[in-house]
């Protein structure tokens, strides 16, 4: 396997963010197995301080902190992570089509995406989630049709360069449709950014996800989100207690791990040696 | 007498990250140059003549290191030097002129500002002083207006005068030794030879040594007293020009300096009325405009079982050619007519079935081939795509069709593009072609990016598929000794438009088109008088450049 040839030559700092990833990708699958009571349990006194029953304290409903941390890694990385991917399949399809058809296709479509790209995203998602409602398949959809404005000027400045490649000729020479094109002569030579790119992309969307929450139009209580509970505890800071310092530090753990791995990814494919 | 520069067991080793461990690129090696003296090395590509010749000035490439051995250069030792003191050596001392030009000036300055930065940043002159010699050496460069010519900016002037502007810089600060990387290998042949003219004369007159790295034996025979030959990183044999031209004592130097065959004049009347393609009235624009045109009124045919060779230098219009055949670009009047029916203008409006019949082979096997496809997909798509095969019929098809291109199946197949050399990609290319079990075979340039002997080896494979399979080729190339070993038609085209056309016996012989005779005298011959006797030539005949004409003089 490349992946395993990889690992055993990457970097320690690679190592570390994969090991902090995993940690997360672990807590959000065994959440049940790992947390010691229900999500929306309520098990005690407000902003109890840590203890044996409570290892993180509780929040200011007085749930167990550490359960809804868990719970949180869960709704959190799940819907982040289904966002950006659905915002990779939309903003790719349409960026490699808009790059290999060429012509006023490509001008009309690229057109639209400056449009979609001139309002500020934060102030767009506000107003759109206002429409649509803040269920968790809208926040995905908007989210997702938002950021793959991005992602579509990449791909598309991406296929383009691949696209004056001699092997493209030679395809389109053998009177291959445009949609093979795209499948496999773009798409292979030009995964190596759009990966790097995806786990930019996967903090940006789950930090702005947090901000969604933290102005209340994201995931939606009583569901644990690393973004609500800062946002729910925040009060919490001026009676000196660091209750909501544990969801933000977990946010910031998390981005931190993703952004090694990327450096490292970065690494690779750009084929820099030091 | 102590040389200029003397390399003792030079070991270079460069790092490879697949197998993690430094591999041997140049295995001990001795080299000595003395002042003024022109020293060739030649070599394939892999054969460590640039490695060897940048080591001169103890540099290396990234990823490569110098493990032992001695660099003496003017009682100095540059081996382990610091970089201060070779940062006063380098630029100043030992120069350097790399193979493309243009890649190596900023377009972002004018040339005379380029030229000034290493004579200003060793403090040997001022920026006017700088100017004027500048002026002078562009003079003796033979630059067309050598006053004004230094502040254009480099995408103002051709290749062939960037490439002396280059030279140009690199005598900036009076060296005493440069470095001559491939100067002419990415230039036409009518260029390539304003280039030598150039570099000889400036070598003669200033007194400066030169190592002169190429893999044109013919070329370094023009400008070099001793020449190196090298190969896997060892030396093969090393002897002052004229006696290795004369008597080669080793068979790899003799096989690097045999003439190509030529291919005997065969009889033609058996295809003399097989059209296989016809090109009528063709011109064509890439804006549209008709008075932008880059093809005028291109009429031409190629019969079954031919080769027809497309000639020209680059620019003449022989690629935009073979773009509007294969309906990249349509034409702005025109047909292409294949067995009689005329094809529609457009890629995308011809059907699967003319296009099977047209393909195409490229100059760069590099960019040709998907890098994320192996072999089997690369040969296997035509197959599935015109004539869907599958399974087991396809995949022997594929074996067929290595063995048909020399490569062993079993080792090949599952290979990918980087993988493979730069020879065996190009086998792959022509394997991909062949699948399509085409009419026409469009070759453009399907030899120049290779070394000499891999090249040939490209040629004969051709030309035995033609003898089999009743393939025809329009071989577009700028490259005479190719066409003079293949081809059975010649067309020649300047500047969009073709001068000259004919079976290869009418046009390669007297009485030549003006221009086909420039082309002709162009082609470096391996006598080490050649330069010097097409002076003469030319001067006498008064054909060719002015600066050129005027450089025997000197």
């Amino acid at each position: 396997m490349v992946f395993f040839k990889l690992l055993r030559h990457s970097p320690l700092s690679a190592r570390i963010g994969l090991a902090m990833v995993l940690l997360n990708v672990f807590a959000a699958l065994l959440a049940p197995v790992i947390a010691p009571y229900g999500e929306t349990e309520i098990v005690g006194d407000v902003w109890l301080p840590s203890s044996l029953d409570h290892l993180l304290g509780t929040d200011h409903l007085g749930r167990d902190m550490f359960t809804r941390l868990t719970y949180g890694a869960r709704n959190t990385i799940v819907i982040a992570f289904a966002t950006t991917l659905l915002s990779f399949i939309i903003g790719a399809l349409i960026g490699f089509f808009a790059a290999v058809i060429g012509g006023w296709i490509e001008l009309a479509v690229s057109r639209i995406v400056d449009i979609l790209m001139a309002f500020p995203t934060l102030i767009f998602a506000l107003m759109a989630l206002s429409v649509v409602g803040t269920s968790v398949v809208a926040l995905i959809l908007v989210i997702a049709v938002l950021d793959s404005t991005r992602v579509f000027r990449l791909s598309r400045a991406v296929a383009m360069d691949i696209n004056v490649m001699e092997f493209v000729e030679a395809a389109r020479l053998r009177g291959e449709g445009i949609f093979w094109v795209m499948r496999k002569e773009i798409l292979p030579n030009a995964m190596p950014p759009l990966v790097a790119e995806f786990g930019l992309r996967f903090c940006f969307v789950f930090l702005f996800i947090a901000a969604l929450s933290f102005l209340g139009l994201g995931i939606q209580p009583p569901t644990a989100d690393w973004g609500g509970m800062v946002r729910e505890n925040a009060g919490a800071i001026t009676f000196g207690i660091f209750t909501p310092l544990w969801p933000a530090g977990a946010i910031a753990f998390l981005t931190v791990g993703v952004n090694l791995i990327v450096d490292w990814f970065l690494k690779i494919t750009s084929g820099l040696k030091d | 007498m102590t040389h200029l520069l003397e390399m003792k067991k030079i070991k270079i080793d460069g790092y490879s990250s697949d197998e993690e461990k430094w591999l041997p690129i140049i295995k001990g090696l001795d080299l000595t140059l003395d002042k003024g003296e022109v020293l060739g090395l030649i070599g394939e590509s892999g054969a460590g003549k640039s490695t060897l010749g940048l080591a001169s000035m103890a540099y290396t490439r990234g990823g490569c290191r110098i493990s032992s051995g001695s660099i003496v250069f003017d009682g100095m030792e540059l081996f382990g030097a610091s970089k201060a003191k070779l940062r006063k050596i380098r630029g100043v001392r030992i120069s350097y002129v790399a193979q493309s030009a243009a890649a190596s000036f900023n377009p972002a300055h004018r040339l005379i500002k380029q030229y000034a930065e290493a004579p200003l940043r060793h403090g040997l002159m001022g920026f006017h002083e700088a100017e004027k010699k500048a002026v002078n050496i562009y003079r003796r460069l033979l630059l067309p207006d050598p006053e004004g010519i230094g502040y254009r900016y480099p995408h103002q002037v051709s290749g062939g005068q960037l490439q002396r502007a280059m030279v140009a810089m690199a005598m900036a600060c009076t060296p005493d030794l440069i470095i001559f990387d491939e100067p002419t290998t990415a230039l036409d042949v009518t260029t390539q030879i304003e280039v030598l003219v150039a570099i000889k004369k400036i070598t003669r007159e200033f007194g400066a040594a030169a190592i002169y790295i190429t893999h044109d034996l013919a070329v370094v025979a023009q400008v070099a007293d001793r020449i190196m030959v090298l190969r896997y990183g060892n030396l093969v044999e090393e002897n002052n020009a004229r006696d290795l031209m004369a008597n080669p004592k080793e068979d790899y130097t003799r096989a690097l300096l045999s003439v190509r065959s030529l291919r005997e004049e065969r009889d033609l009347s058996a295809t003399e009325h097989d059209v296989v393609l016809k090109v009528d009235n063709i011109s064509a624009s890439y804006t549209g405009k008709a008075n932008e045109k880059v093809l005028e009124d291109i009429n031409m045919v190629v019969k079954r079982a031919r080769t027809v060779a497309l000639v020209g230098e680059s620019g003449s219009g022989k690629s935009t050619l073979a773009r509007v055949i294969t309906g990249l670009l349509p034409p702005l009047e025109g047909t292409v007519t294949y067995g009689g029916k005329v094809l529609p203008p457009a890629l995308k409006s011809r059907t699967r079935d003319t296009l099977q019949i047209m393909q195409m082979i490229y100059q760069m096997p590099d960019t040709a081939l998907n890098p994320r496809q192996k072999v089997r997909d690369v040969i296997g798509r035509p197959l599935a795509f015109y004539f869907h095969m599958h399974g087991k019929e396809k995949e022997d098809r594929i074996r067929e069709l290595l063995e048909m291109i020399e490569l062993k199946p079993k080792k090949y197949i599952d290979r990918y593009p980087s993988e493979m050399s730069g020879g065996e990609k190009q086998r792959i290319c022509i394997a991909r072609a062949l699948a399509a079990k085409p009419d026409l075979i469009i070759c453009d340039e399907v030899t120049s990016a290779l070394d000499q002997l891999v090249a040939e080896g490209i040629l004969k494979l051709l030309q035995d598929l033609q003898n089999e399979l009743q393939v025809s080729y329009l071989f577009i190339t700028h490259d005479l000794a190719t066409v003079k070993a293949i081809a059975d038609e010649i067309v020649v085209m300047l500047q969009g438009r073709i001068i000259e056309q004919g079976v290869k016996k009418k046009v390669l012989e007297p009485p030549y088109h003006e221009y086909t005779e420039l082309l002709l005298s162009s082609v470096p011959e391996m006598d080490p008088d050649w330069l010097d006797n097409v002076l003469k030539m030319r001067k006498e005949k008064g054909i060719g450049l002015k600066e050129i004409q005027e450089a025997s003089v000197v």
